[in-house]
């Protein structure tokens, strides 16, 4: 035990880093078959990046409400002092707010304790200036997490890093992979026991995908698993044979997403990503272990089970969303399930002990399976809607930018509800075009998204686990790219790429509140109570990376702010927003 | 037009000074004509390095120097981002003005009128009975062939396309284009030297440029699109940001002027050029 600013207790507790301020219990794991309890101690903060282990990105603080979150105002705001996308979000620890930027990987540790929260220290990584040239694609960062004492930073160029929470100095740093091989991390690290485990990025550039789990107090590396390849280097077997000869070794299935927890089961729960460096025509087979649910136990990596949600990947449908536990009613009995929204459009549930997939629907309109046939665990496919370098496929949804993309759900137990930001976007895979890398050129199936059914690019809805059903949705012009948060004041916030954070009511999806920050959110809201007793609300913006000016700009994948002038979908979002990364705290007056 | 160019790149110094003053241009040194940016990847021979060994360095200079300027460089790898990154950067200093190699009608940039044409080779020994010049030569189902991987899904050279559809998938090798110390843009053609593989697929210029340094001497046999081929012959172009037609005309007038010079250091890297790089420029 250590005593951090006067009045916080961290206990380096067995099921995952527990944080109390006072002497009440570390907070246990989200129970979500009752109502929650009154929040305690524990709940005021924010630790780790989805909130809990189980990923629910819930707070039991209550004192926005429905009724007053209409009065809620700026407290205070800080610039991050970086441009480009800001995904992820803050920690807050006892009085102490941890955020990270985009590259270069700055690290902020905020005096909560003093008005207007100053800088308490900085950190700022020696990365070689090299990184973003050589390894360059998108240069965002999903956060920092925290335990036992420390701040652990993944970097762009693959280190992890470990910091005192208390002074920012550098307690060790590890080198997870090679940037110049195209292997970079974007993804926040999440500990698990005495761990930090790590993802990698890179699939685009035939990165062999693997997650390592290091020491929390040495950096010392505990174990490494990849996605492909043979099972004493996957943890799980029937990867290689669904390979053609040795191409596993560049299989893709990165780790680029968020990871979570079950300390009963000793469970640890990710999503892998698309399959790399071919076209599908090249890799025929499903490509074990891409686009997959692992679950692995902490301890020795090796995993319990691995569910394939999309086998032989032909739409880069990136497997990497969050897997969230939750404990729900199927068909009349309690059962404790992962519920995973897919870029393919389906919502999965599965039993998280067994891997059994127990449901699995669209979320969005879904046209290149009709279906996910419960026994095989397979898609049933749509075969016109399968791409091919030779043909053109129109109309295919949803878009190769996900029904959902990165930014996580949240899940409240008072309502029983998924809270879910989505894209409502489509695309053809169509006409050649020619483009050029690594000094070569070549002539590509172009990708163009463009708005599903109705016209809006979003929708952030409600979803019933129970009755696999969306309950009420809010259309977004953009498309929703910023995360979810909801409270026990049954109040939800989630931020649009124009750069509205709103607050909605959990139960009947009515805005009540809406607030314009300085640029796009593609970031998550989190809640905190801070020394002063009150609730904050904070939220992180600025629109980058290809996601966000994409979605927006309506073009290819390949370069989306080409041509800028000429599309007007972008001078729309141009008229609402600009770069810059801010984050916005708001409480009651 | 011209007058218009020619001021903004031929400011006197006195002039050029009260600018910067006001604007702060740190680019602009004084006394000299604003340099020519050019963006290009830090480490892609034959086409340019940080070393400013590559074709695309020599020909930046040859052209920077006609217009009274010299080069300055923005260095970022030549993949998915790079013109995002380089010529339509969010800030100022990160931009250029100009991208020495990319495909005619490249849809990121303008691009100017084509000044050579190559085309994706095989790469095999000399007399050692291979005389593969067809990708539908029935020996591809059996040889070991190792091609260029650029990306995930379609972004891959016309080649690899073209050899699934033949149902040849079981015996291709990629080569990563991530390329540092430990994976040279060479290593493709060192693998064909070295027996590694018996037959590689590679666009002219790496082609040219790694096989004329082999000691073991290699054949590079231009690949032929069958009908309903994707086609393997690209014309090249520079490529300035979207309207920017001044600089485009202007460039464009000195590569016209020096267009001999400028095959000749083609060809002195070996560069398979096809029509001579004549057909399409005018």
């Amino acid at each position: 035990m250590k005593r951090l600013s006067g009045i916080c207790i961290i206990t380096a507790s067995v099921g995952f880093a527990g944080i109390a301020c006072t002497s009440s219990a570390p907070s246990a794991p989200v129970s979500t078959a009752a109502p929650a309890a009154a929040a305690t101690d524990a709940d005021k903060q924010w630790t780790m990046p989805n909130k809990n282990p189980s990923a629910t990105r819930y707070s039991a603080v209550s004192e926005i409400n429905t009724e007053n979150v209409k009065n809620l105002k700026v407290a205070w705001s800080f610039s991050t002092g970086v441009l480009r996308g800001h995904e992820g979000e803050p920690l807050v620890v006892g009085t102490t707010m941890y955020l990270a930027t985009p590259f270069p990987n700055i690290v902020y540790a905020l005096d909560l304790s003093k008005e207007g929260a100053p800088i308490k220290w900085k950190y700022q990584p020696k990365q070689d200036a090299a990184v973003i040239p050589i390894a360059c694609c998108d240069t965002v960062n999903r956060g920092v997490t925290y335990a036992n004492g420390k701040i652990f930073l993944n970097q762009l160029d693959t280190n992890t890093v470990a910091l005192d929470a208390e002074t920012g100095k550098e307690l060790w740093k590890v080198k997870q992979g090679d940037y110049k091989q195209g292997q970079t991390v974007t993804s926040a690290p999440m500990v698990v026991k005495d761990k930090v485990i790590s993802g990698i990025s890179g699939g685009e550039f035939g990165v062999r995908g693997f997650v390592t789990a290091n020491d929390i107090n040495t950096g010392k590396q505990i174990w490494r698993m990849y996605s492909t390849g043979p099972e004493a280097e996957v943890g799980f077997a029937g990867s290689v044979e669904t390979w053609k000869g040795e191409e596993w070794k560049r299989g893709g299935g990165t780790t680029w997403g968020w990871y979570s927890y079950d300390p009963e089961l000793d469970l640890m729960y990710y999503g892998t990503g698309n399959p790399g460096s071919w076209n599908p025509d090249q890799r025929p087979g499903d490509n074990k272990y891409s686009m997959t649910i692992f679950a692995r136990n902490p301890d020795t990596g090796k995993a319990a089970w691995a569910y394939q949600k999309t086998p032989h990947d032909a739409w880069d449908y990136d497997g990497i969303n969050e897997n969230v536990l939750v404990d729900v009613n199927v068909n009349g009995q309690m059962r404790k399930v992962l519920v995973n929204f897919d870029r393919n459009g389906f919502s999965y549930m599965l039993d998280r002990k067994t891997g059994e997939l127990l449901q699995a629907n669209p979320f969005v309109h879904v046209n290149w399976a009709k279906g996910v046939d419960l026994k095989t665990g397979k898609p049933i496919e749509d075969p016109e809607k399968r791409t091919s370098a030779t043909k053109n496929t129109k109309d295919i949804c949803p878009s190769a930018m996900g029904g959902k993309n990165q930014q996580p759900v949240s899940y409240s137990p008072r309502t029983g509800f998924f809270y879910v930001p989505t894209n409502n976007l489509c695309m053809d895979y169509e006409g050649v075009q020619v483009k050029y890398q690594a000094g070569q050129p070549y002539v590509g199936a172009i990708v163009v998204s463009k708005p599903g059914p109705g016209g809006n690019r979003g929708e952030f809805i409600a979803w019933d686990p129970s009755a696999g059903k969306k309950v009420w949705g809010i259309k977004e012009q953009l498309s929703a790219w910023g995360g979810a948060l909801s409270t026990a004041g049954d109040v939800v916030f989630y931020g649009t790429m124009e750069g509205w954070l709103k607050a909605v009511n959990a139960k009947t999806g009515d805005v009540l509140w809406k607030f314009k920050t300085p640029s796009g959110i593609i970031g998550n809201p989190m809640t905190y109570v801070g020394p002063d007793g009150k609730q904050y609300v904070a939220v992180l913006s600025g629109i980058g990376g290809w996601s966000g000016i994409g979605v927006a700009a309506d073009m290819s994948l390949e370069d989306p702010t080409a041509g800028l002038g000429a599309i007007g979908a972008f001078k729309d979002l141009a008229a609402f927003s600009n770069q810059g990364g801010v984050l916005t705290v708001f409480s009651l007056p | 037009m011209k007058i218009l160019v020619r001021r903004v790149y031929r400011t006197r110094p006195a002039l050029q000074l009260l600018v910067c003053i006001t604007l702060a241009c740190p680019e602009i040194v004084f006394g000299q004509a604003k340099p020519l940016r050019v963006c290009s990847d830090p480490e892609n021979m034959p086409f340019s390095n940080q070393k400013l060994e590559g074709f695309e360095n020599r020909i930046a200079s040859l052209i920077a120097k006609d217009m009274g300027t010299t080069v300055s460089y923005i260095w970022w790898g030549q993949r998915r981002g790079f013109i995002r990154n380089t010529m339509n950067a969010t800030l100022q200093e990160g931009r250029c003005d100009v991208v020495i190699g990319v495909p005619e009608g490249y849809d990121l940039v303008s691009t100017t009128p084509p000044y050579y044409r190559s085309t994706y080779v095989f790469v095999y020994p000399k007399g050692k009975g291979l005389a593969v010049k067809s990708l539908d030569d029935p020996a591809l189902k059996k040889l070991k062939i190792g091609v260029h991987l650029l990306g995930d899904d379609y972004t891959n050279p016309p080649p690899v396309h073209e050899l699934s559809k033949r149902g040849v998938v079981d015996n291709v090798v990629g080569f990563s284009t991530f390329y540092s110390a430990e994976n040279p843009p060479s290593a493709i053609i060192d693998a064909v030297a070295s027996g590694k593989i018996n037959l590689a697929i590679v666009w002219g210029p790496i082609a040219g440029y790694y096989a004329a340094r082999q000691r073991v001497p290699l054949e590079l046999v231009p690949v032929p699109s069958a009908p309903g081929d994707l086609p393997f012959a690209f014309n090249i172009s520079m490529g300035v940001k979207k309207g920017d037609e001044a600089l485009k005309a202007r460039i464009e007038n000195v590569r016209r002027q020096r267009s001999a010079e400028i095959t000749a250091i083609l060809k002195e890297y070996g560069v398979p050029l096809m029509d001579a790089g004549r057909t399409h420029a005018k």
